[in-house]
């Protein structure tokens, strides 16, 4: 199968931050808001560089999604962040009235998504972004895979002319995406072509799926992997490619079974070709404190876990 | 610049609009609407730099307003109908099914004059808070107006934005409350009560005017005022003080006519209560 190299764990986090940089570099109209969480979005380079174009909204998240409305409606190009559930949960009829009704070209940067933020428990860990975001019409939902492509991935929103959910987290991840590769919105990456099973999987779970397969090939198992970096518009195509031609579909996520990927992606199969499924994700309930490592193994979310779900739904 | 009684007749014809459509659509907010009527008759008719044949969404070049308190759309495309933004005729589709003049402003039905949707409370002072914060980055000197209700003013993003704007010293940014002291449920001082909202907005760090909100001389000063407070540093807040419902007998004063439609006979009563200064559509 084909290899990725791990070229050095880095938080995917930074990837937005450097993206954020290059982003402002090449459009004096990207603007960057945070609610007292420079540090943790690493915003300090961009606001080091344009101090007059970054704004401190302190801790008020309803009013930043408010401000960064305006300010896109001026034609600044506003990324908001803040941590997953205070840039969704906390203000979704925020974002629903002021950017996705109101068609503001806003971009919410969502650090800290998921259970792998770590020790700061259940309060910080949201599980429910993904479905919150999905379910607002005309919002682009992208959740990259690592460091290079959440990099991309932010050059790319800002480049976009709509609203944008970008998810992405805390703890240091495999960077193993080229550095150069420019992010399609809309686009699956097929990383590993295969003929048994496919798994499709989201951000740093891709790497998970990349080391599930490598464990499924060496018992004989053939799997695809792609990674779905665009949660919304989901490319279709790709997805019903891989499933007409491996005719089983294990979907990875970190987040919950409520309006995820994988019912996304069931969602299509059940409409246009109905094919064996199984799920990884979270599970229904709400995280705890722990290292990202130990999280992922009690969540079920890790390679060990791809693979075992592959399996079961082979039947070997 | 309008005189003040040109001013005080397109008012009027507001008012009536304000309660033919809304009891035409059997649907809609008459209350609010008509107790906002003087002063933001005033604010498009002598205060506001803006022009209809120009508009644009982004704002450039002009002074912004955003509607915070979005069930006021009766008085708000009476308005816009009345300057110019839109036909007069149009009037007669508010609340209908495919219409522009949906119940609360909406940015997707091309409707001009419509910088943000509105509708759910205590959110555009926070739009207008980033619109004059891109107007200050763009070096753009014109104001951005937002109205927001007394009970609106419960919301907790009103506050944060009240921060956030004096924080930044958006002394561009003009903020007015329809201080007509009711809501839905009652009197604002028995449903959740404000205390001393002036007291608030100083204390929150705003330049804080109040003015009579049914006297075109005072609402034009209170505007001049809050105009020369350019360089402050602080944003400005015009608390307005005004009755529900007013200009009508049966409406005013009450929280009763918030969200109510007047019955066919109701409004011909009405109707004999208001001068018709411009032409009905």
């Amino acid at each position: 199968m084909k290899k990725y190299i791990d070229t050095g764990k880095k938080d995917t986090r930074s990837g937005f931050g450097a993206g954020l940089l290059e982003a402002g570099k090449a459009d004096p109209r990207v603007v960057a808001l945070t609610a007292d969480l420079k540090g943790s979005l690493k915003m300090d380079a961009f606001a080091e560089a344009f101090p007059d174009r970054f704004i401190q909204c302190g801790i008020a998240e309803a009013n930043m999604v408010g401000v960064a409305a305006g300010l896109a409606i001026t034609g600044k190009i506003p990324f908001a962040g803040s941590f997953a559930e205070f840039i969704t949960g906390r203000v979704y009829d925020q974002i629903r009235q002021e950017v996705a009704y109101g068609m503001t070209n806003v971009k919410l940067a969502s650090s800290h998504a998921g259970i792998t933020l770590g020790e700061d428990g259940a309060t910080h860990q949201t599980m429910e972004d993904i479905a919150l975001m999905r379910a607002l019409p005309g919002m682009v939902v992208l959740a990259p895979c690592d460091y290079n492509q959440t990099k991309a991935a932010t050059i790319a929103a800002a480049k976009y002319d709509g609203p944008v959910y970008l998810r992405f987290g805390r703890p240091s991840v495999p960077n193993f995406t080229p550095e150069d590769r420019p992010f399609e919105i809309g686009k699956a990456w097929v990383m590993n072509e295969g003929t048994d099973v496919s798994l499709i999987a989201t951000g740093h779970l891709v790497w998970e799926a990349l080391q599930a397969a490598e464990a499924l090939e060496a018992e004989g198992i053939s799997a695809e992997v792609i990674n779905i970096s665009t949660i919304k518009p989901l490319n279709e195509e790709a997805v019903l490619a891989s499933a007409l031609k491996t005719k089983a579909v294990v979907v990875a996520e970190e987040h919950g079974p409520a309006g995820g990927l994988g019912e996304l992606v069931a969602g299509v199969l059940a409409c246009k070709a109905p094919t064996p499924m199984a799920m990884v994700n979270g599970g229904d309930r709400f995280g705890q404190t722990g290292t990202p490592k130990e999280l992922m193994a009690a969540y079920g979310l890790d390679a060990a876990h791809i693979a075992e779900a592959a399996k079961k739904l082979l039947h070997k | 610049m309008k005189t003040l009684e040109e001013l005080n007749q397109i008012a009027a014809q507001v008012r009536r609009d304000i309660v033919r459509m809304v009891s035409m659509a059997k649907s809609g907010h008459p209350g609010g609407s008509m107790s906002s009527a003087d002063f933001l008759t005033a604010l498009y008719g002598s205060v506001m730099q803006h022009d209809p044949a120009t508009w644009t969404r982004d704002g450039k070049d002009q002074d912004v307003f955003i509607l915070s308190a979005g069930h006021l759309t009766p008085v708000y495309y009476s308005i816009l109908a009345r300057m110019g933004y839109i036909p007069v005729e149009e009037l007669a589709t508010f609340r209908k099914f495919g219409t522009r003049l949906q119940g609360h402003p909406s940015v997707r039905r091309g409707l001009p004059g419509i910088t943000q949707a509105s509708g759910s409370l205590g959110q555009g002072l926070s739009a207008a808070a980033g619109i004059a914060l891109g107007k200050r980055l763009d070096g753009d000197p014109h104001f951005t107006y937002v109205l927001c209700g007394d009970g609106e003013s419960e919301e907790g993003q009103i506050w944060e934005a009240a921060l956030f704007a004096a924080h930044h010293g958006l002394d561009n940014l003009i903020a007015m409350t329809d201080w007509n002291h009711q809501q839905i449920d009652g009197n604002v001082d028995n449903v959740a009560g404000q205390g001393d909202l002036e007291a608030k907005w100083k204390a929150f760090g705003w330049n804080t005017l109040v003015a009579d909100g049914h006297d075109m001389a005072a609402i034009l000063k209170a505007f001049a005022d809050a105009q020369a407070l350019r360089g402050s540093g602080k944003p400005v807040m015009i608390l307005f003080n005004t009755d529900m419902g007013h200009g009508v007998d049966f409406m005013a004063g009450t929280h009763k006519w918030h969200g109510k439609a007047p019955s066919e006979e109701q409004c011909a009563d009405a109707m004999t209560q208001i001068p018709e200064t411009l032409g009905d559509f």
